[in-house]
């Protein structure tokens, strides 16, 4: 067993790409569902909507990268208020449906042959549409050490993931903390007492679901500019639940929980992952009971699993409190 | 028993003891407002008015449609027909933020106390217009930090007159029903109401915390706001109101003095049903007188 | 291969389920001091140890049966190759055999196969990079062609050596475009079936929410459970399909129906959790139960051994198959069977009283852990019967219980969470829906339209069409 290159993968896992693109749709699950208490089972839609219009903006419109990213963001909120309008005045288990619902439409309409001129069907959208930021990558070198390896583009996207997330984090912070978030707080305890206090619950919810859903499709930029990629499949309801799994694991409503929870959460799979496989290889674990090419099932039978078992046996995650969530009465 | 404003007595001297009965200086007036669920009329209301500056109670047997009515006025919920208006502004069609913001607030049967915000944070979410409660400014701290230091002190000040001024960090899921409901009263206030509309705020209070809510609700009047209040408790009732709405079935059947309210006829009938003296022996008559004394106890 | 993981897997799994509720329920003793105290409690401690006996018993049978049936299932890649497969079938599912695929690759890589049986083809390859695979379109039969036709060839990259990739070539109406009128009966006979299937996992769906408040979103794999025994009973054990349907239907209740709520949510509702959370757990059972099943079945559409390419009756403008209408028969009287129960008997009453007022319904004598037990048992017996016609129609694979579920769960929002004839008419709505949309939007995007009904009616109709607004205060 290859101790040092389980090590490698694991820790380039546990502050890699992967880590920041979950942190981030965890930070925007964590404003909808920690802070303002709506149920968004759509936010895979919301990282597709990011990378798609990257994509498509700059392979089939050649319009800037930059520039690009401005049109995801446009077209986030545009699907932010096509999903609250009609939502927002619906009960939380028709709100999870209904989110799902739009999801899975964006995911189906992506990968259709219909529209497979413009968004690729089933095989998505390939190409260097990254080129703009890549050649900005002052480190094109990479990194190489004995623990831990990036290559040069990796690395770029690394570095400005988390200068990113940084800042999204610090700015969630400072509206969380001010009354705007006081009344997002108070929604999430009982819509009704808050509109009795004079407040517009349906805009609060709103601009919840707007900003959480921005901070998803930025997730999705990065998504799609790490791979040079874009594939409808990557975007489906398993995304949202594990962004959950994220959430829920770091301890929703506290504002550094999703970035904790994201590092654990691929420290573990990625660390299974590579033990399992070595171990299969290796013969250690017959080969009838596992096979070399079910690790990748087995991964996601554990983190399945897992989310039940956080559910069950530790809902307030890692920073969250017991005692808080014991108030709640409806979880 | 009673302790009267001065004022009330004049405010209803001349008012008729009628259902749908004008009053002297209204500040909110309801028309023909009905609701319907499927093929059940909960509420009928021909016409009310709200005296300005009283204490209103509105009683009547469970079922009556009273919190359904009150959900209609305040906007929880949408009345087949009907016209009302605060102040002569109308209120139709009014999402219930906005009622509350033009001045009349309500309380819920079920205390709606905000759990995992504590005392101090309930009270300074209902403050009225804060700067930092628009987005961008949120952002923007130096924006609102003065304005919520200045709400914070007045948060502050009414809890020390509610007694709540030691628990202002506690969670409020930390506190007793009574005091939860003490809570809601003194939240109410800090968004300045005209108007408040109590919905059975004696409901699952012990005895020693009535009184303090009492004086509370009695000192609102005193400061010149106008109350409306549900309730069961006849003691209360007879204890701070000026004026006596009784409902039944969906309408209004009697209006008065809480005095003239105990022996009206027709809310006997309505608490007790209609052949209540019919059915009782010779023994009847004593169970009527005592019934008068001190209200119908449920 | 897969009996015996199957078989192993499943024995593991009973013997852990079994070892975990036998140690937490000692450690419960030891905690209550009733366990070294054998007095009046020895009860409880025989009662534990006979069932821990039985368990470990039943693991240690189902273990030496695995290992004593084995077979093999198709290959699953080896490493140093990787397949390109897929199935063709036309556009009821059915498979079509005899179509020619045809592979071109890197260095002059050139293969051609002819679709079996079952649909199925396959190309081996053994070096990474990309390939080309057409279907040649004149092989398939009258009145069959594909759905896009600019799409007759398909690019694959292989990167990786030892994984496997499927194609699809959606098959459709073909080039015969009948009108819309003409199409119009079939279509909307397809979405009746569609429906009714539907409604058979709403119903239960329906039920235990409205018993439990669960939001079930691991319901679809009741659904693939069925499919997958009934499949593993006809092809693996060998029995008839006409008795492995009915056998799949009772194990699937019992597993998925009475040991689910018996292991998982009878236990959480002790511990008081939360609706949300559940609905959270239900969620990663899900995905876990899915990529078992993936795990032990393979990512492949498997086919029954029998039915598997039946053709239909011709009827003038309807065309159905004779396994279609004894399938829908049953179903017809299985719900009506169901709602009969839920109308008439004492524990269908007890049921709907418990939806309505678990705490009331208890005060008043009622069994309330019974009845949700009953619930679950019916609703799985539902679902898995709902899973057996699609196996029987289209083929059973690892992903049919998600494809169902937000169909489902359409039918359930539609109709009024929580109301029993809610759950058949959401159902029958989505399942004309679906089917007719396709008269107006490209088969592919059906789905897509039913949902988008679904988010428009909740707009103007929040509570449903049957349910009930909530009143507030």
């Amino acid at each position: 067993m290859d101790f040092l290159f389980i090590i490698q993968q694991t820790l380039g896992a546990t502050i890699g790409v992967n880590t920041i693109i979950f942190a981030l749709a965890a930070i925007g699950l964590n404003m909808h569902f920690g802070y303002t208490g709506l149920l968004n089972f759509g936010q895979a839609g919301f990282l597709a909507v990011g990378a798609y219009s990257v994509a498509v903006s700059v392979m089939s419109f050649e319009i800037p990268l930059f520039i690009a990213f401005l049109i995801g963001i446009l077209n986030s909120v545009l699907f932010a208020l096509i999903l609250g309008i009609p939502t927002l005045r619906l009960r939380a288990d028709y709100l999870a449906i209904v989110t799902i619902a739009a999801s899975e439409i964006i995911r189906k309409v992506a990968r259709s042959a219909t529209f497979n001129d413009l968004l690729g069907g089933s095989d998505g959208i390939s190409g260097k549409f990254g080129k703009d930021f890549f050649d900005l990558n002052p480190f094109k070198s990479g990194l190489e050490t004995s623990i831990i390896r990036f290559s040069g583009n990796d690395l770029w996207v690394v570095i400005v993931g988390w200068a990113i997330v940084a800042i999204i984090t610090f700015l969630m912070w400072v509206m969380v903390n001010s009354p705007w978030g006081r009344v997002l707080k108070a929604i999430r305890e009982d819509e009704d007492a808050v509109s009795s206090l004079g407040k517009n619950v349906y805009l609060y919810k709103m601009q919840s679901l707007i900003i959480g859903g921005v901070i998803g499709s930025i997730a999705g930029f990065i998504y799609a500019l790490s791979r040079q990629s874009v594939q409808p499949d990557n975007y489906s309801t398993a995304l949202t639940f594990f962004a959950y799994t994220v959430l829920i694991l770091g301890g929703a409503a506290r504002v550094f929980s999703p970035i904790i929870g994201a590092m654990i959460f691929w420290f573990l799979i990625v660390f299974i992952e590579q033990m399992l496989r070595q171990a299969v290889t290796a013969g250690y674990i017959p080969e009838w009971l596992i096979g070399v090419n079910q690790v990748g099932q087995i991964r996601f039978m554990l983190m399945g699993l897992g989310l039940m078992l956080l559910m069950i046996y530790r809902p307030q995650g890692i920073f969250g409190d017991k005692k808080e969530l014991a108030l709640d009465a409806r979880a | 028993m009673q302790e009267r404003n001065s004022n009330s007595a004049d405010f209803f001297a001349k008012v008729e003891m009628v259902p749908g009965a004008k009053k002297m200086d209204p500040i909110l007036v309801a028309d023909k407002i009905s609701r319907s669920f499927g093929g059940l009329t909960a509420v009928d209301v021909d016409h009310l008015e709200v005296q300005r500056g009283a204490i209103t109670a509105l009683i009547g047997p469970n079922g009556a449609g009273k919190t359904t009515f009150f959900n209609l006025l305040t906007g929880y919920d949408k009345p087949n027909k009907g016209e009302w208006s605060l102040n002569g502004k109308k209120l139709n069609d009014m999402p219930s933020f906005r009622v509350a913001r033009l001045g009349m607030v309500r309380t819920f049967q079920l205390t709606k106390a905000l759990y995992r915000l504590t005392v101090i944070q309930n009270m300074a979410l209902a403050a009225k217009d804060q700067k930092g409660e628009s987005l961008l400014r949120s952002l923007f701290p130096f924006t609102w930090r003065k304005q919520e230091a200045e709400i914070r002190l007045r948060s502050e000040e009414i809890l020390k007159k509610f007694k709540l001024i030691d628990k202002k960090d506690d969670f409020a899921a930390a506190l007793s029903g009574g005091q939860r409901k003490l809570l809601e009263l003194a939240r109410a206030l800090m968004v300045e109401p005209e108007l408040i509309m109590l919905d059975e705020p004696m409901a699952g209070v012990n005895p020693a915390l009535k009184q303090s809510l009492l004086e509370h609700i009695k000192d609102l009047r005193t400061q010149g706001k106008t109350v409306l209040f549900v309730e069961h408790d006849m003691d209360m009732v007879m204890e701070i109101s000026d004026w006596v709405v009784v409902m039944a079935q969906g309408k209004i059947i009697a209006e008065g003095p809480p005095k003239s309210i105990i022996n009206n006829q027709d809310v006997i009938t309505a608490y007790l049903g209609a052949h209540h003296d019919t059915e009782l022996d010779e023994n009847s008559e004593s169970m009527a007188s005592k019934n008068s004394k001190g209200g119908v106890s449920q | 291969m897969f009996t015996s993981t199957f078989s192993a897997s499943a024995a593991l799994l009973t013997s852990v389920c079994a070892s975990v509720s036998t140690v937490v329920k000692i450690r419960d003793l030891i905690k209550k001091g009733e366990l070294l105290v054998v007095k009046k409690n020895s009860l409880n401690t025989i009662s534990i140890f006979k069932k821990a006996t039985y368990s470990l018993v039943f693991a240690i049978v189902a273990s030496i049966f695995s290992f004593g049936v084995s077979l093999n299932s198709a290959t699953a890649a080896q490493e140093n190759e990787a397949v390109i497969y897929g199935v063709i079938s036309d556009k009821d599912g059915i498979p079509l055999s005899g179509i020619k695929i045809s592979a071109v690759g890197p260095d002059g890589f050139e293969n051609q196969v002819a679709t079996d049986g079952q649909g199925a083809w396959q190309i081996v390859t053994k070096a990474t990079g990309a390939y080309e695979i057409s279907i040649d379109e004149k092989s398939l039969p009258e009145g069959q062609g594909l759905t896009n036709p600019e799409r007759a060839t398909v690019k694959v990259s292989v990167f990786m050596l030892g994984i496997d990739l499927a194609i699809q070539f959606p098959i459709g109406v073909g080039v015969v475009k009948a009108t819309r009128l003409e199409r119009a009966p079939q279509l909307a006979l397809d979405g009746l079936i569609l429906g009714l299937i539907i409604a058979l996992a709403a119903l239960g769906l329906n039920l235990i929410f409205g018993t439990t408040g669960l939001t079930n979103f691991a319901h679809g794999e009741i659904l693939t459970m069925g499919g997958i025994v009934t499949y593993y009973l006809s092809s693996s054990v060998g029995v008839p399909v006409i008795i492995a349907v009915p056998l799949s239907i009772l194990i699937t209740a019992a597993g998925a129906g009475w040991a689910q709520n018996q292991y998982l949510w009878k236990p959480l509702r002790k511990r008081g959790t939360g609706l949300i959370a559940m609905l959270v757990v239900s969620i990663g059972f899900a995905i876990f139960v899915r990529y078992f099943f993936l795990f032990i079945f393979g990512g492949d559409t498997e086919q029954l051994p029998e039915y598997a390419g039946q053709a239909g009756l011709d009827l003038g403008l309807l065309s159905i198959t004779p396994k279609s209408i004894i399938t829908t028969i049953f179903a017809i009287i299985f719900l009506i069977l169901a709602t009969l129960w839920l109308l008439k008997t004492k524990m269908g009453k007890a049921s709907r009283a418990v939806a309505d007022n678990p705490a009331l319904a208890s005060a008043s004598g009622i069994d309330v852990e019974k009845v949700i037990r009953s619930v679950w048992i019916l609703g799985a017996a539902l679902a898995a019967y709902a899973g057996i016609i699609l196996t029987i129609n289209q083929g059973v694979s690892f992903l049919m219980g998600q494809d169902t579920l937000l169909l489902i769960f359409a039918a359930v929002t539609l109709g009024g969470l929580g109301t029993a004839n809610g759950a058949l008419i959401g159902s029958l709505f989505i399942g004309l829906l679906v089917q007719l949309s396709t008269l107006f939007i490209p088969t592919e995007l059906k789905y897509v339209g039913a949902l988008l009904v679904l988010i428009l009616i909740l707009i103007i109709r929040p509570q449903g069409i049957l349910g009930k607004r909530e009143r507030i205060g």
